[in-house]
């Protein structure tokens, strides 16, 4: 992340907290007030802190799958899916092994599972974008829906638990919360899965900037034709990108479904995928940059429900804002250009001014000099003609 | 199961209109060479602006007054283009990455709408009293078997809607306006030299799409839902895979959006129809999205994408 991605992003965040704020005026609150129990609420003491972190865990994920995908040129929007289905594999191997494994190897084997099922569910819209290019949003989103109807049937009809509408716990052993990490925490839901998050960060740092894969991902990112021309295989990087990408979802999803909470809901397409596209977008689509976005994101979403109970402000406020950075986050682009036009205005408005000061010496000048300019010219074209015989 | 078919069609009616018109609004959209993805978000923003007004309308009105729901599709449909201009105003002046501030779009319509809606009502969810009634078209609805599919039980926003698609095929393919439209999708540079303000067209465009979705948006608090909630379940996104699946053409998406109509409301019946009662519920319900997929691939090869679909517009560009 360069500077001025950074600054970018910077600008972004604030432009994105000056609007949260208008709207708090709007309906009568007091800004400051508002932004002060949000982030007194996410950081006030340690197991706020640790909620966090716990929060942040799977966006720091989401965000690494949308920022690795967007490095080759492709959108994976399928984020949500693919962390749903990557959840629900590793849910159903928690309650189907939960009692029978030893916790290292059952934790070990639900991570992978629910890593595997989420790269299997994005490597559908990057074969179709590979194979037949068929744009990757669309059916990445038709993936989404077919996941959500899955788990939508398959948790009440095979691991229904107290209510119709989720699913059993998952036992204590098949969970990412340990002993340690909750004592350290004192008595946060933080978990493992931030250290799965912090894992990825640094491996997918490692594979796009030192290594020939990561370097063929960003060249077909960058230019298909001149990486094809290399001798590089688009199609085949494009559907690693893919599988890579969904299975950081997939990893979101376990983080999510056997971290933070211990059973699935159905009907519920998780926030956190799509979140995913604006974590990595502030993150300028660089893992160290994602990391700090999605804990950013992770204050905003933890300090809510603390703001909302001490002020009469709604929590979508955090949504809110979020929505807003990135959208001041997608013209930031346009940054140069505006600073650019401003410029040349400016030299216009100076270049009037000093016209004006002299304007009337200048017209009778410029009289003079288109005719010079003129008789001039005369003279080059025949000096032309003239070396030209020569 | 001729009686079957009979009831379920005027559902699936019903769900395909707001799909059409989205899918519609994001034909002119990308036919001027915007991507829009943030459809949800307008349909969310039209279903908010709609619900505030007829319920705030009702009040004062009578709760009978079908006055105060054309209003509210008016205003839904304003709101949606006011809103829309963020979008246009990213992505072609500012030559933002149109996929992503579509995104934003989305994102913001579910969260601010929902915060307003707290704000104005106490709660994130707004109900209206009364929508429109299904009714059957006079003299029609006695032909034999077209009536009884076609013109019994349809809605009255129905025809509006049909009657909106068939001005646009008029308008995209017979008129002036038309041929630029389409021509700023393909070649922005040509249609440049020709005198076309590219900027303008696509403004154009992407309000149609703003103001036709957030209309769809609307469209299904008055007929089938009578509430809003923060959400449309995806049909956005729906809308712009019938979109390509219907090759960015007026009729096209119309067999599109119907196609996923039927196939969604099948779906959401088969439990009450014995001939279907034997298949699981979720292939009937992945069946929509799984033929979608396999229909991108079948049409992959025959694409019509307009060519210049998501480049910013650059004069100077050859």
């Amino acid at each position: 992340m360069n500077k001025k991605e950074s600054l970018n992003s910077i600008l972004a965040v604030v432009l994105g907290l000056i609007a949260g704020a208008i709207l708090m005026f709007a309906i009568g609150s007091n800004a400051v007030e508002g932004y002060s129990y949000l982030f007194r609420g996410a950081l006030i003491n340690v197991k706020r802190g640790g909620d966090t972190l716990a929060t942040a865990t799977p966006l720091i994920l989401t965000g690494l799958s949308v920022g690795f995908a967007f490095k080759t040129g492709l959108f994976n929007i399928g984020t949500p899916g693919q962390m749903l289905f990557g959840g629900f594999c590793a849910t159903v191997i928690g309650l189907t092994y939960g009692a029978t494994m030893p916790r290292v190897l059952l934790l070990l084997v639900m991570i992978i599972v629910g890593g595997l099922a989420g790269a299997i569910w994005a490597f559908v819209p990057g074969l179709l974008k590979a194979k037949f290019n068929v744009n990757e949003v669309v059916s990445a989103i038709m993936m989404n829906w077919v996941c959500y109807w899955i788990v939508y049937y398959a948790i009440p009809g095979y691991f229904k638990g107290s209510s119709e509408t989720e699913s059993k716990s998952i036992p204590a052993e098949a969970s990412l919360k340990t002993k340690w990490l909750t004592d350290l925490f004192s008595g946060s839901y933080i978990n493992l899965g931030i250290l799965i998050a912090v894992i990825a960060v640094i491996v997918i740092a490692f594979i796009l900037n030192k290594t020939v894969l990561g370097y063929e991902l960003k060249a077909v990112g960058f230019n298909k034709s001149a990486a094809e021309y290399a001798g590089m295989s688009v199609n085949r990087n494009i559907v690693i990108s893919m599988m890579i990408a969904g299975c950081l979802s997939g990893l979101a999803g376990v983080a999510q479904y056997i971290g933070n909470a211990s059973n699935m809901q159905i009907g519920i397409m998780p926030s956190q995928g799509f979140d995913g596209i604006a974590v990595s977008l502030l993150g300028a689509n660089n893992p160290v940059g994602i990391l700090i976005s999605a804990l950013f994101f992770g204050v905003l979403y933890s300090g809510k429900g603390f703001m909302n109970a001490n002020t009469n402000i709604p929590p979508e406020i955090a949504d809110t804002i979020i929505a807003t950075i990135i959208y001041f986050a997608a013209i930031s682009a346009a940054v140069p250009m505006i600073v650019n036009a401003i410029k040349h205005k400016k030299a216009i408005a100076n270049a009037k001014k000093l016209q004006n000061d002299g304007s009337i010496v200048q017209q009778d000048l410029a009289n003079d000099e288109s005719k010079v300019s003129n008789t001039e010219k005369a003279n080059d074209i025949t000096d032309i003609d003239d070396k030209e015989e020569k | 199961m001729w009686e079957i078919v009979k009831q379920i069609f005027p559902y699936a009616v019903a769900y395909t209109i707001p799909l059409l018109m989205t899918a519609l609004g994001a034909l002119y959209c990308e036919r001027s060479g915007v991507i829009n993805i943030g459809l949800d978000g307008f349909m969310i923003v039209g279903s908010f602006a709609g619900a505030l007004t007829i319920s705030k309308l009702q009040e004062s009105m009578g709760s009978g007054n079908t006055l105060a729901i054309w209003i509210g599709l008016l205003v839904a449909m304003i709101v949606g283009m006011l809103f829309s201009l963020l979008h246009a105003f990213a992505s072609i002046n500012l030559n933002a990455d149109q996929t992503i501030s579509g995104t934003a779009i989305n994102m913001m319509a579910g969260a601010l709408t929902v915060f307003l809606a707290r704000t104005i009502t106490g709660s994130g969810r707004i109900r209206i009293t009364n929508g429109f009634y299904p009714m059957d078209v006079p003299v029609l609805s006695q032909i034999p078997i077209l009536g009884d599919l076609l013109f019994k039980k349809t809605y009255i926003t129905t025809w509006v809607s049909l009657g909106i698609l068939l001005l646009s095929a008029f308008l995209i393919y017979k008129t002036r306006f038309g041929l630029r439209l389409r021509s700023c999708g393909e070649h922005p540079q040509a249609s440049d030299a020709a005198g076309i303000n590219v900027y303008r067209m696509r403004y154009i465009g992407v309000l149609l799409s703003g103001g036709l979705s957030s209309f769809a948006g609307a469209i299904i608090l008055v007929t089938f839902s009578g509430e809003f909630n923060g959400s449309v379940a995806g049909l956005g996104f729906l809308a712009l895979a019938a979109l390509i699946f219907g090759q960015w053409k007026p009729l096209g998406i119309l067999a599109a959006t119907a196609f996923f109509g039927f196939a969604t409301t099948i779906a959401n019946v088969s439990q009450v129809i014995p001939a279907l009662g034997s298949i699981p519920l979720v292939v009937l319900k992945v069946f929509p999205y799984v033929a979608t997929l396999l229909a991108l691939v079948f049409f992959s090869k025959s694409s019509r994408a307009p060519k210049a679909e998501g480049e910013p517009f650059d004069s100077g560009k050859r």
